[in-house]
């Protein structure tokens, strides 16, 4: 972003009152002068243009908003952006690396754990946070995990095993003897990068 | 040689799908992503009352909020003969209130500012002065003699009601009912239900007066429709309109209809010069915008002793909101409710309907349903239920003795249509070996000796499928066929554009295959856009579970056109004459010399570069489809759960569904549609559904209220397929997308009325709540969920 000047709408009022927040963001530093009620997925949409953090419901329920604090996954849509000053925070824009997917972005593209798309980056966000404390979640436990998170479309099940999919390539890549493409994927399973 | 189909991503390839690409890496491109250059936001202003005068609005105290660039009301758009928009079921729809409020959640007046937050401090400046008047919430209240006249804006309009209608045979019915051993009658209220996409709707409207044209971004599912409504509301003409649907968080029918909102939007950005965003919150979409179901049936069926099903009479009367605008085809009232019993082979039937107004939202629009099939199945599968105990058979052995059997096509069904494939009773066979159907009525009864109460469900069903024909469906007098474009470009690779629009289902994944499958141009090579009327080719978008049956029928014909063509540039290049050409995937080669061949990308190149003397240069073509008849996918789908006797609370044990949609393109993508249509019918069984109280409050206006199953309740899912291909599809196809959604309902509350089978209940209204069955266990009667609901204490 320009440093050279920065728009302050016209219609600002000296009344309004502004805080600064400075937050890591995908291990990035980045700060942002707010008005106190600015939610913070409003901040990384928004001001930041990071739009793969959704906002579904407002009301805490859908997580498609949810987003990494501090490696906790939170409701990015009933927070404000002032409570993540100093904090570190993981969208779904800092999953993959510039050349490779993560295992979890690989698994729900291969088990089919998403239609239209919407859920996805908050439940794959959630996803991770299950895995970097357990790496080998059976499946009742990936359920409770994402038990935040709803999807309209997919039925979960393919959900359960995209995560279950991450979790045997984070954990077992030494005896990776089936390379997880089922019948008919080859063409296009690997077509990544 | 030939290629090898399932490589190069073809028919039969659970080919993984182009669109996840952007999606698993946060890169989708949904409404709320778009930013345009001096864009204002767009808040509503909503009714908090179900039925009320408007005294008075003043907005004044909203206009002196900085940053808040208009306030619109009805009387605004009122003065510019806007205040009123046509409904897609000849009916009119308020788009910003005048005289009165018909619904809590109406919209009443928008506020344009700088920024949302400030766009909706503007909305609570705003003082509206009401006048309450007294709310009607159900068929009964509306058709009561005294009831107040909700559309008195109508003139000639003198009751609640919107409609009678009626189809079928009365004589032959009645004819039928005499002649029965057993007449089986059971009552039920279908509850309303609401789509809800997590991703609500919105629109941003960009009116550029220097080129006159009208740029419209907007959630929704029929962008051509859209189209040709807007240009009729607001009087632009339909060359300088765009509209363009970008990636949508779901649909399931929610994003077909004309909303206030994306009008409104459209007249602040002509009116300012100015992109206009609206984006709906989750409480704004909930209590405002199409909803589903919200019907109720009295069903009675004409039985012999052994176990024929001599005739079905019903009716129905649907709670259609205060305005009619329903998105269905145009001759039929009530959808397609009359093909209910198209699986069984019934002697007579005769339907008689009626709908009403009520201070309720508006719609009835299919939600993941094909026009109101949904609760036509979920009836028949209810009273065939209730049949079966009547005369005391097996559930399994009364739908085996009544449905259609194999020889039997085509079949025409009492009220009309034309079944026309299908192996019923291997699919019924095959879902009973899968849940081991004996195994569990043994263990049932053992358990019920210890009192536990298992129970088991059984739903089997075939729905219509992919509307048109252009015959009998149209929507506003536009005919209901598809259409697809095919560029092929020089070095083999090509760009397909269709009619429909995909939010979720993975056109750009499944096109792409027919190509591969017709053409033998490797899926990957194959480029699908969808949604932007501007380079789309007219069609009527996606709902109904249409899109493979009609648009993509469109694109197997598309493709067939450009083989043609092809085969004349191979004749060249091979010297030879057509007659002599002989097509395998992917090449042409010559009659006994099959090493002498061309690929289809040779011939993409020389019809740029080497046509034959005459010959159009270039390769492309459009193809628009008009399907001969629907197509009709059959399901057995068989639940089986334990009913804790002491609270009312019932587990999933097992689903077991059973899914013949013909030819499957890409079986990964259709086990995906089915799981999450079982999961719809789950939720709608078990929890999910909108009512109302006494004062017309919405109860289910947000995710706290109307809830939604969980990764966790979410049961498992066994999935299992039989192909009967469609006789008339090029490809064999059938429509899948609703299917689960339309049959699930009745497996999991047939199982739960099975397992209390002992109380003497015939019905529960959907959704199964705990405190519902733990009444019907304890009192032994039907219990009913029809609005109003109490909420004193």
């Amino acid at each position: 972003m320009s440093t050279l000047f920065e728009e302050v709408p016209a219609s600002f009022g000296d009344d309004v009152p502004v805080r600064r927040v400075t937050l890591t963001v995908n291990g990035e530093q980045r700060a942002a002068n707010v008005e106190p009620r600015l939610l913070l997925a409003h901040l990384l949409r928004n001001g930041f243009r990071l739009t793969g953090t959704h906002t579904g419901c407002d009301t805490t329920n859908c997580g498609a908003c949810t987003v990494l604090y501090d490696g906790v996954p939170v409701k990015s849509c009933t927070m404000f952006a002032v409570q993540a000053d100093g904090h570190d925070i993981g969208t779904v824009e800092g999953l993959a690396t510039a050349s490779e997917l993560h295992p979890i972005q690989e698994g729900f593209k291969d088990e089919h754990g998403l239609q239209c798309g919407f859920c996805t980056p908050g439940m794959m966000l959630a996803a991770k946070a299950l895995l970097d404390e357990n790496p080998n979640p059976s499946e009742d436990e990936i359920r409770w995990a994402l038990s935040g998170n709803l999807c309209r479309c997919t039925g979960y099940q393919n959900i359960v095993k995209a995560v279950m999919w991450a979790a045997d390539k984070l954990g077992g890549a030494a005896d990776d003897s089936d390379d997880g493409s089922a019948d008919g994927a080859g063409s296009d399973a690997g077509e990544e990068g | 040689m030939a290629l090898d189909e399932i490589k190069i991503g073809g028919l039969g390839a659970s080919r993984r799908r182009v669109e996840d690409n952007r999606f698993i890496r946060g890169k989708g491109n949904y409404i709320d992503d778009i930013v345009l250059p001096g864009m204002l936001h767009m808040e509503i202003l909503r009714s908090p009352l179900a039925h009320a005068r408007i005294r008075s609005i003043d907005a004044s105290a909203a206009w002196a909020i900085p940053g808040v660039r208009m306030v619109l009301t009805g009387e605004m758009l009122a003065a510019r003969n806007l205040a009123w928009m046509p409904t897609l079921s000849y009916d009119t729809q308020a788009v910003l209130a005048t005289d009165k409020v018909r619904f809590q959640g109406q919209e009443v007046a928008c506020v344009v500012a700088d920024d949302p937050y400030i766009a909706k401090d503007g909305c609570e400046a705003i003082v509206v002065d009401y006048e309450p008047l007294p709310p009607i919430v159900n068929p009964t209240q509306a058709k009561a003699p005294d009831a107040p006249l909700i559309r008195d804006d109508k003139t000639g309009q003198d009751s609640n009601v919107v409609f009678d209608w009626e189809v079928g045979d009365r004589e032959g019915t009645d004819r039928a009912f005499a002649e029965a051993d057993v007449v089986s009658t059971i009552e039920m209220h279908y509850p309303r239900s609401h789509p809800s996409p997590i991703e609500a709707c919105g629109s941003i409207a960009d009116f550029n007066r220097a080129t006159s044209k009208l740029t419209v971004y907007m959630t929704t599912q029929a962008p051509h429709i859209i189209r040709a409504a807007v240009a009729l509301v607001a009087e632009l003409p339909e060359h300088m309109i765009r509209i363009v649907s970008p990636d949508l968080g779901g649909g399931f029918g929610n994003k077909v209809p004309v909303y206030p909102g994306y009008v409104v939007s459209i007249l602040a950005s002509i009116l300012l010069e100015r992109p206009v965003k609206w984006i709906e919150d989750k409480s704004g979409n909930l209590i405002s915008t199409g909803f589903g179901r919200d019907i109720y049936l009295k069903g009675e069926m004409a039985l012999r002793n052994d176990g024929r099903i001599l005739g079905v009479r019903m009716h129905t009367d649907s709670d259609h909101g205060a305005f009619f605008s329903d998105a269905q085809p145009s001759k039929f009232k009530v959808g397609l409710m009359h093909s209910a019993f198209s699986c069984y082979d019934i002697g007579a039937a005769h339907l008689t309907a009626q709908g009403v107004y009520t201070n309720k939202a508006p719609g009835g629009v299919a939600y993941r349903c094909s026009f109101r099939v949904t609760e036509a199945m979920f009836f028949q599968e209810r009273m065939v239920q209730a049949a079966a105990s009547d005369l005391g058979m097996d559930q399994a052995e009364f739908r085996r003795i009544n449905l259609v059997r194999d020889d039997d096509f085509p079949h025409r069904t009492p009220w009309g249509f034309l079944t026309d494939s299908g192996q019923y009773g291997k699919c019924l066979d095959l879902g009973l070996e899968a849940i081991g159907y004996e195994d569990f009525l043994r263990q049932k009864e053992e358990a019920r000796r210890r009192g536990r109460l298992l129970g088991i469900g059984i739903s089997t069903m075939t729905e219509p499928l992919g509307a048109g024909n252009s015959r009998e469906y149209d929507i506003l007098g536009i005919k209901m066929f598809d259409s697809a474009e095919l560029k092929v470009h020089m070095t083999g690779k090509a760009l397909l554009r269709t009619g429909a629009k995909t939010q979720g289902q993975g056109h750009e994944t499944t096109w792409a295959q027919i190509v591969a499958h017709e053409l033998g141009i490797p899926a990957e090579d194959v480029l699908v856009e969808e949604g932007d009327t501007d380079t789309a080719p007219f069609g009527m978008g996606t709902y109904a579970s249409r899109s493979t049956p009609v648009a993509g029928a469109a694109v197997a014909m598309v493709s067939r056109k450009i083989r043609a063509k092809a085969r004349r540039i191979a004749a060249h290049l091979l010297e030879v004459s057509e007659e002599d050409i002989e097509w395998e995937l992917g090449r042409f080669s010559v009659r006994g010399a099959p090493d002498r061949g061309v690929t289809i990308q040779e011939c993409a190149i020389a019809a740029y570069s080497n046509m034959p003397d005459g010959m159009e240069p270039g390769l492309e073509n459009n193809a628009y489809y008009d399907p001969p008849n629907l197509t009709w996918p059959f399901a057995c789908y068989i639940a089986t759960v334990e009913v804790d006797p002491e609270t009312g609370v019932w587990d999933v044990l097992r689903v077991v569904a059973v899914d013949d949609c013909g030819v499957r393109i890409n079986p990964m993508i259709v086990e995906g549609q089915i799981m999450g249509g079982l999961t719809e019918a789950y939720a709608m069984a078990n929890m999910q559904f909108i009512t109302f109280d006494e004062d017309g409050n919405c109860i289910g206006s947000n995710y706290m209220d109307y809830l939604l199953p969980t990764a966790w309740e979410t049961p498992g899912f066994e999935l299992h397929e039989v192909v009967t291909p469609c006789p008339h599809h090029p490809i064999g196809a059938k429509g899948i997308g609703e299917c689960a959604t339309v049959g699930g309902p009745a497996a999991f509350v047939n199982a739960v009325i099975d397992a209390i089978g002992d109380a003497g209940v015939r019905n529960i209204d959907m959704p199964l709540l705990p405190d519902r069955v733990h009444e019907a266990i304890t009192a032994g009667h039907d219990v009913s969920g029809a609005p109003p609901v109490k909420t004193e204490p």
